[in-house]
């Protein structure tokens, strides 16, 4: 059950260098990005410019002692350290060694993670089982512990030291690259360029590397800033950069040591220090943003604009429904943000279902028919909203209930199950324990009586070993038997409605029997009501009293299962009844409805179904088409409905 | 579980074996040997083979690393060359100090960590946001200038604590809790950081995962989403951070335990390393080598008793 918002993936297969203009050009629209590598290449210049222009610092033993521990001046701009030197020239100065520790560690960590990572990515099988169990391996040693043996070996050396760094640390780019050119090497264009002969190296040249240079990057900017702050601290130790050297860390020793009689000198290093980090850290973070641009999850879901312009008018008066009525939905129009602005998911669409009764919702893929489902329990997720439109349960507008009273409706009063049921339970706790737990949330039963309740709700979905089936964990269970354990735990509440949305989907043929088989049962035993989501007729042939057309967000039909199936009203119900595999008794081939459902954004105007319908008309393209009664409890969105009812 | 402790212990020999003879070997390229090192400039030739027979520096190196190996596996570390006195004893006294400090900093990583990260995960406003941005900051500060501004905050301007220095669990709870409050404060805030920062990114992870909409379209309050359903499954990730902020504490352990003046593990490596006192490096390498095994040996037993589907397979 997932809602996957209009989203295409564009599929590059121009090259590479299109696609990293673009991917600079977007990081460079970033202020952020902007700063951070202003302030990289601004430091880069004061590494290799200082010390050519100040070439005494370097090895300045001490200044003018009597000048020593003085705070920022106008002829010290950042004051003297303990020997009287000026700390702002031992500061531009210091940047070099820092710097160059920082680079020797990220050419090393490049040689070794990137040809590394993409052999093991690309070859797979057992080279890349012994590169990870390396990795792995190298990965689990205390960095820090084993430069410094090798730098009481190689006294003072700082590149021996990054070196060493470098090679520690290159597991964690092997890991980063291996695991983007995984899924890369999967992708049908780079399987289309071997089967043209293209050898391996051009492939990841051409192919492999561009794509996976956003993570390498994301993790060399990490990877710099670990070296730097190892590099700093092995200066802060006076193991790299003894005395005189100039060195950010050993300026902050030299700080420490005299912090009692000058506390100024620990913060300019220090500071450059911070801000180099979060210079690094920042821009890899904006260059994660760019490279996964409009996937990220925005935090918090929009709350539905009705629903705020209601609050508004307080308490409106309780609306009466009729008894005959449990769900009553009127001209709920949903509509999802996309980059385009908004589109609508679902549009004016009406229905009810009465109490007891089984209502199927019928469509293909992106017709609204989950969006329908979830808007009614106020669950439509990031970005999607409620424009307008009424959902009366139970003597309430589910639409306007705050989070807090429609929290009380969920599982109590209506209940939901999804096509999905391997991923409907959580993974992390047995049945028993998920079970028990709706119970208590849904009932006033507690301790033993819930043990027991969980015990009856096993038996009544008819799992073969209910104690057993309790004690497990979802991925131990089938699907058949965690659809059954999804039921049960929609059953714990004892729901005056259960919304099933493609129940019987996921699951096999035998399965789909019993499952429908299931519900039919517990809709008798317990006069539960059920809103049937499903694109199968089979399904709604079987089991529903009534069906909802949908088609492009809207409803197009609704009738009784027998007008539906004798006389459909509606192209559309035609097109989908022809389809149907369950009434193909010969070994025909199987007519499928040509074209596609228009995409959200992009509806054409008139009739919908216009593109597709066999039996169009100029009178089909003039305005919007109304829901037009043709029976009793029968309707058509359809200008012909009647001739094509009788056809 | 029994396969994961065989494999474990598969890696742990190889892993050790690797540290031990990579330090080995390195050492035994060290320009002046141990036996110079002893005698310094004063020795005559003559001395200095004696010296070198009598430590066994005359024979090839890795028959020199099987007779290290022979005796370390039975806790023998050999002798300091700089005072003469016995690497496991020094090793042995210190140990102690060194895990009290990072135990207590893996413990304000979890508590605070998971803590802030559930908090910004959860929650919008302008605490989270001030969370954010304070992991940004923390994580950006070297470990040692941390300590250095604690000591002139809470020892020197505040005087709440002291600066430096150690007292032992022994002489005085109090007075050991009070020497390492500074030291763990400054130790944990990097991994409390990476840890909050982790706990943010899985809790939201999960959140918006298909069985936590399922709960909760079946009535499942929102407490119980996050507190039990988000947070156990969002443990896995985390705790493979803390496994790896603990392998990163031993090294910030060393910079603190210099700053703080604390006699630990960390103080020995650099004071054996700054001195070439080649045995006690070593030693210090295998050790630490080894906590670092059974850290990632206790975050493989997290790992199954959190996910049930490697716990049976």
């Amino acid at each position: 059950m997932t809602l996957v918002a209009p989203f295409t993936e564009i599929t590059d297969v121009s090259g590479s260098s299109s696609a990293d203009s673009r991917f600079v050009r977007r990081l460079l629209r970033r202020p952020q990005a902007v700063a951070c590598l202003v302030y990289l290449a601004v430091l880069a210049v004061v590494a290799i410019a200082s010390p050519i222009l100040l070439p005494d610092v370097a090895a300045e033993r001490a200044g003018d002692l009597a000048d020593s521990l003085q705070g920022p001046s106008s002829q010290h701009w950042l004051g003297t350290d303990s020997l009287g030197r000026d700390v702002l020239q031992r500061l531009l100065v210091g940047s070099q060694d820092t710097l160059i520790g920082v680079g020797v560690a990220l050419v090393v960590v490049m040689l070794l993670g990137i040809p590394l990572g993409l052999l093991a990515g690309y070859v797979g099988g057992r080279l890349d089982r012994t590169l990870c169990w390396i990795a792995d391996l190298v990965l689990s040693l205390p960095a820090m512990v084993l430069v410094i043996v090798v730098l009481s070996v190689f006294s003072q050396n700082l590149v021996a030291a990054m070196v060493t760094m470098g090679v520690l640390t290159a597991p964690a780019l092997f890991r980063v690259v291996r695991a983007a050119t995984l899924p890369v090497r999967e992708q049908l264009y780079i399987a289309a360029a071997v089967v043209a002969g293209l050898s391996p190296s051009y492939i990841v040249r051409r192919h492999v590397l561009p794509r996976i240079v956003g993570p390498i990057i994301v993790q060399l900017s990490l990877l710099a800033a670990g070296a730097l702050l190892l590099q700093t601290g092995l200066a802060f130790l006076s193991l790299i950069a003894g005395p005189p050297a100039p060195s950010w860390g050993g300026m902050v020793a030299d700080g420490v040591g005299v912090m009692f009689q000058q506390g100024w000198l620990i913060w300019p290093p220090g500071i450059a220090i911070a801000l180099t980090v979060l210079a690094l850290g920042l821009l890899g973070d904006a260059v994660r943003d760019v490279s996964t641009e409009g996937w990220s999850p925005k935090r918090s879901p929009s709350r539905s604009t009705k629903q705020r312009e209601k609050k508004k008018g307080a308490d409106a008066p309780a609306i009466s429904v009729d008894d005959d009525v449990l769900l009553g939905i009127r001209n709920l129009t949903v509509s999802f943000a996309s980059s385009g602005g908004n589109v609508r998911a679902a549009e004016r669409v009406s229905f009810e279902v009465g109490p007891g009764e089984t209502v199927g919702v019928v469509g293909e893929s992106g017709c609204g028919k989950t969006t329908t489902a979830l808007a009614i329990l106020g669950m439509l997720g990031h970005g999607g909203h409620v424009e307008d439109g009424e959902a009366h349960f139970a003597g309430q507008d589910l639409l306007t209930l705050s989070e807090r009273d429609i929290q009380e409706v969920r599982g109590s009063e209506i209940a939901y199950i999804s096509q999905e049921p391997m991923v409907s339970l959580d993974p992390a706790f047995r049945i028993g324990w998920q079970l028990e737990e709706a119970v208590r949330a849904n009932t006033p039963l507690r301790g033993a009586d819930a043990k027991r309740r969980v015990q009856e709700l096993l038996e009544q979905v008819q799992l073969p070993d209910p104690t057993r089936a309790a004690r497990m964990y979802p991925h131990e269970l089938s699907g058949g038997m965690a659809q059954r354990v999804v039921i049960a735990r929609a059953l714990a509440g004892e729901p005056r409605l259960l919304i099933a949305d493609e129940p019987t989907t996921a699951l096999d043929v035998t399965m789909q029997v019993e499952i429908l088989e299931l519900l039919r049962s517990l809709q008798r035993d317990h006069g539960m009501a059920i809103l049937l989501v499903t694109h199968d007729l089979g399904v709604v042939a079987d089991i529903c009293d009534r069906v909802v057309v949908m088609y492009a967000g809207e409803v197009v039909e609704t009738a009784s299962v027998a007008d539906l199936f004798a006389r459909p009203g509606h192209p559309y119900t035609q097109a989908l009844l022809a389809s149907n595999p369950h009434n193909q008794h010969a070994a025909g081939m199987l007519p499928t409805i040509p074209g596609s459902v228009p995409e959200l954004g992009a509806m054409p105007p008139g009739c919908r179904f216009l593109p597709r319908c066999t039996q169009s008309t100029p009178a089909c393209e003039l305005g919007t088409i109304p829901l037009l009664q043709i029976g009793e409890r029968h309707e058509s969105r359809c200008v012909h409905a009647r001739e094509v009812r009788s056809t | 579980m029994v396969s994961m402790v065989i494999r474990r212990v598969f890696t742990a020999v190889p892993l050790l074996l690797l540290v031990s003879s990579l330090s080995f070997v390195l050492l035994s390229l060290t320009p002046g040997d141990a036996a110079r090192q002893i005698l310094g400039t004063r020795g005559t030739p003559e001395q200095y083979e004696a010296l070198r027979q009598q430590l066994g520096l005359d024979q090839p190196v890795y028959e020199q690393f099987w007779h290290w190996l022979s005796r370390a596996v039975t806790g023998d570390f050999g002798t300091s060359i700089i005072n003469g006195t016995s690497v496991a004893g020094e090793i042995w006294a210190r140990l102690p100090v060194t895990l009290s400090l990072i135990s207590g900093a893996i413990l304000v990583s979890v508590v605070v960590g998971v803590a802030g990260g559930v908090f910004s995960a959860v929650k919008d406003g302008w605490l989270a946001r001030a969370i954010d941005a304070l992991v940004l900051v923390v994580w950006a500060l070297p470990v040692f200038w941390v300590g250095s501004m604690l000591v002139v905050v809470f020892a020197i301007k505040l005087e709440w604590l002291p600066a430096v220095g150690y007292v032992p669990l022994s002489e005085s709870p109090t007075a050991w809790a009070r020497s390492l409050a500074l030291p763990v404060f400054a130790l944990s805030l990097g991994s409390v950081a990476a840890v909050v920062k982790q706990t943010r990114e899985a809790m939201l992870d999960v959140l918006g995962s298909d069985y936590i909409r399922m709960a909760a379209a079946n009535g499942i309050p929102p407490r119980s989403l996050i507190f039990r359903h988000a947070l156990k499954n969002a443990a896995i990730p985390v705790v493979t951070v803390v496994g790896l902020q603990t392998i990163g504490l031993f090294g910030g352990a060393v910079l603190i335990e210099n700053l703080f003046a604390v006699p630990g593990l960390g103080s020995l490596l650099v004071t054996s390393a700054l001195s070439n006192d080649i045995p006690a490096v070593q030693a210090v390498a295998v050790v630490f080598t080894l906590v670092v095994i059974i850290v990632n040996f206790a975050v493989d037993i997290a790992y199954g008793l959190l996910n049930p589907k490697l716990r049976s397979s």
